[in-house]
């Protein structure tokens, strides 16, 4: 007997479950519009930052902001779990395909830019190098800080783990100096860490170290390296300015995507983001605003 | 009221066997499921291509050889470390410590079995690491020996409370009887206490192994991740990259059914693998002491 009740408890809290996802969604729909974000951990707090705002303003609309990096945001687009998908860097070919295969055209919005700034330990007296030299000490060529003008100690690289855009961005554009032919690798006892805070506390402690990050998320207490195109050429420190004029060399585009055209409070929100008052919140957080 | 009790009693009786049964079958499950991700591996990827030394899977370098030395590495070096001390805090708690002492410790040392491992970790980070690399004067503190030293942490509370229990277990009349014959406190321990919790003891370490192999947060934060071969005496204190690590860190990215998801699935079968091999070792062991005590017996 007792135990017949307690099935019966049972069957009820499950119905009482099932009912209350039913109208829990079917309220959604009818109020609220919900615009699921994800991807990049680079554009992670710009995205947050976006999100509460355009949400004070636009009460009936709900905005979940997710990291995890360019892959994972691209790839839940592409299962159809979220409505924009946040990169670092572009939609490669394959994923395009799958898209196509999937059923849209993903389609791209640049919604602000993005400078790599190369930091070592204060203590460290290196503070300009070549886009060769680089290169060179993440390919293994150069070991000791003393080929490029510093103490003669041993260089620990430090990089963002494979799946982070930064990662992949860093690779093509300094290492393999933008050639597509070029195939040098990141040396293996290259330190693969899994976040930038990762990068930041070794490099405040360790004098031994070069790392490399986005410039919105590099501390006030490390030393930005000048960077120089090519060995004659003019050392130019990362900021705002030199990322505008394109005088830096390590800056680039940050993306959003979308499955097929938006509608409704997503193209709303996607037009509000490159907006004026938008673009001051980019600003704010040390990225580089698109006008 | 008595038919109904019968009704009840096979309805548990059902239960617990479904629990039972169910860990077999989740287990043939799991190993299954690693067998279909993971086998398609060795069609895609060559032999002499999987087992080499570079690890770069976004570029088609599926080296998994730095990774398993890597893991081995770190894994012998944690049970370095908590081998001894798990099994000296163990004989102390069950021995030597006066019961009041037992009662505070044990809990506490069962406290810290319960520390999240990211905690750890960033402990390791910010006070493991630094303190290590000015110490040894190496050029980073993110090294082998700082995942070793944590994952040893990490292995001796469950080491300690297990073979504790182990030896407590021992019968008194043991000790009462080697005491009588003229044996030391210490030739009691080492001659008649331990071996007789041989089986307990060894359960317990198996499990601190377990635990230390599959450990992935604390490991991730602190060895540096480079995938490097690891098969010199100076690897300990160079950074290394451990399956579990690598695992955790790239399986959030890949795309599904990609030779690079099913490599991935291929380091998870390696692993369990690995793990399946120390346990049989463990309980093959166990199982011969069981039948020497037999023999003593009879």
């Amino acid at each position: 007997m007792r135990l017949n009740r307690f099935i019966l408890v049972l069957l009820l809290a499950l119905l009482a479950a099932c009912g209350s996802s039913t109208t829990h969604s079917s309220s959604g729909s009818q109020t609220t519009a919900y615009i699921q974000n994800k991807g990049s951990d680079t554009i992670v707090n710009l995205a947050l930052a976006w999100a509460e705002k355009y949400q004070s303003e636009h009460p009936d609309v709900s905005i979940s902001v997710t990291g995890g990096g360019s892959g994972t945001g691209i790839a839940a687009l592409l299962n159809k779990t979220v409505d924009i998908a946040n990169a670092s860097r572009q939609m490669q070919a394959e994923e395009i395909k799958q898209a196509k295969a999937n059923g849209f055209d993903p389609v791209e919005f640049v919604i602000a830019r993005d400078a790599i700034a190369v930091i070592v330990n204060p203590s460290n007296p290196v503070s300009q190098l070549t886009m060769q030299q680089i290169s060179d000490i993440y390919s293994g060529k150069i070991d000791n800080w003393s080929q490029v003008g510093g103490e003669n100690r041993p260089i620990v690289r430090l990089s963002r783990e494979v799946n982070s855009g930064t990662h992949v961005y860093f690779r093509d554009t300094v290492i393999r100096l933008g050639d597509p032919k070029n195939k040098t690798l990141f040396a293996t006892d290259t330190l693969l860490l899994p976040s930038s805070e990762g990068i930041i506390s070794e490099i405040r402690q360790n004098p031994n170290a070069i790392g490399y990050d986005g410039l919105g998320y590099v501390p006030a207490d490390l030393k930005k390296v000048a960077v120089a195109r090519n060995a004659g050429g003019p050392y130019v420190l990362p900021s705002i300015a030199t990322v505008n004029d394109k005088s830096y060399p390590i800056a680039r585009d940050l993306y959003m995507y979308t499955a097929g055209q938006p509608t409704g409070a997503i193209k709303a929100y996607l037009d509000w983001i490159v907006s004026p008052e938008a673009q001051t919140i980019v600003a704010n957080l040390g990225f580089v605003p698109i006008k | 009221m008595k038919k109904s009790l019968t009704w009840t009693e096979t309805l548990i009786t059902a239960v617990i066997k479904t629990c039972g049964y169910s860990a077999i079958v989740f287990v043939i499950l799991i190993f299954f499921f690693l067998l279909r991700e993971g086998v398609p591996t060795l069609a895609e990827v060559k032999l002499g291509e999987l087992f080499s030394t570079r690890w770069y899977p976004i570029e088609a370098h599926y080296g998994i050889l730095p990774l398993i030395t890597g893991s081995v590495i770190v894994t012998v070096g944690a049970m370095l470390i908590a081998i001894p001390f798990g099994i000296g805090t163990a004989v102390f708690l069950s021995e030597i410590a006066p019961r009041w002492l037992r009662e505070i410790l044990k809990p506490l040392v069962e406290l810290l079995g319960g520390l999240p491992s990211v905690v750890l970790g960033f402990l390791g980070i910010l006070v493991l690491t630094p303190y290590l690399r000015i110490l040894l004067n190496l050029p980073t503190g993110l090294t082998a020996l700082a995942g070793a030293l944590l994952l040893g942490g990490i292995a001796v509370p469950t080491t300690v409370s297990i073979a504790e229990d182990a030896l407590d277990s021992v019968p008194q009349g043991y000790r009462e009887g080697a005491l009588a014959l003229g044996a030391t406190k210490w030739q009691t321990i080492w001659r008649v206490t331990l071996p007789a919790a041989k089986s307990g003891v060894l359960t317990a370490l198996m499990l601190g192994i377990g635990r230390t192999i599959g450990e992935t947060m604390a490991v991730m934060m602190v060895t540096g991740n480079a995938p490097v071969m690891a098969v010199k005496l100076s690897s300990i204190v160079s950074p290394v990259r451990t399956m579990t690590a690598t695992i955790a860190a790239e399986m959030g990215e890949v795309a599904n059914g990609s030779t690079y998801y099913h490599v991935l699935f291929f380091i998870g079968l390696v692993l369990f693998l690995i793990s399946l091999v120390v346990n049989i070792i463990a309980s093959s062991v166990v199982f011969k002491s069981k039948k020497r005590a037999e023999r003593v017996l009879s």
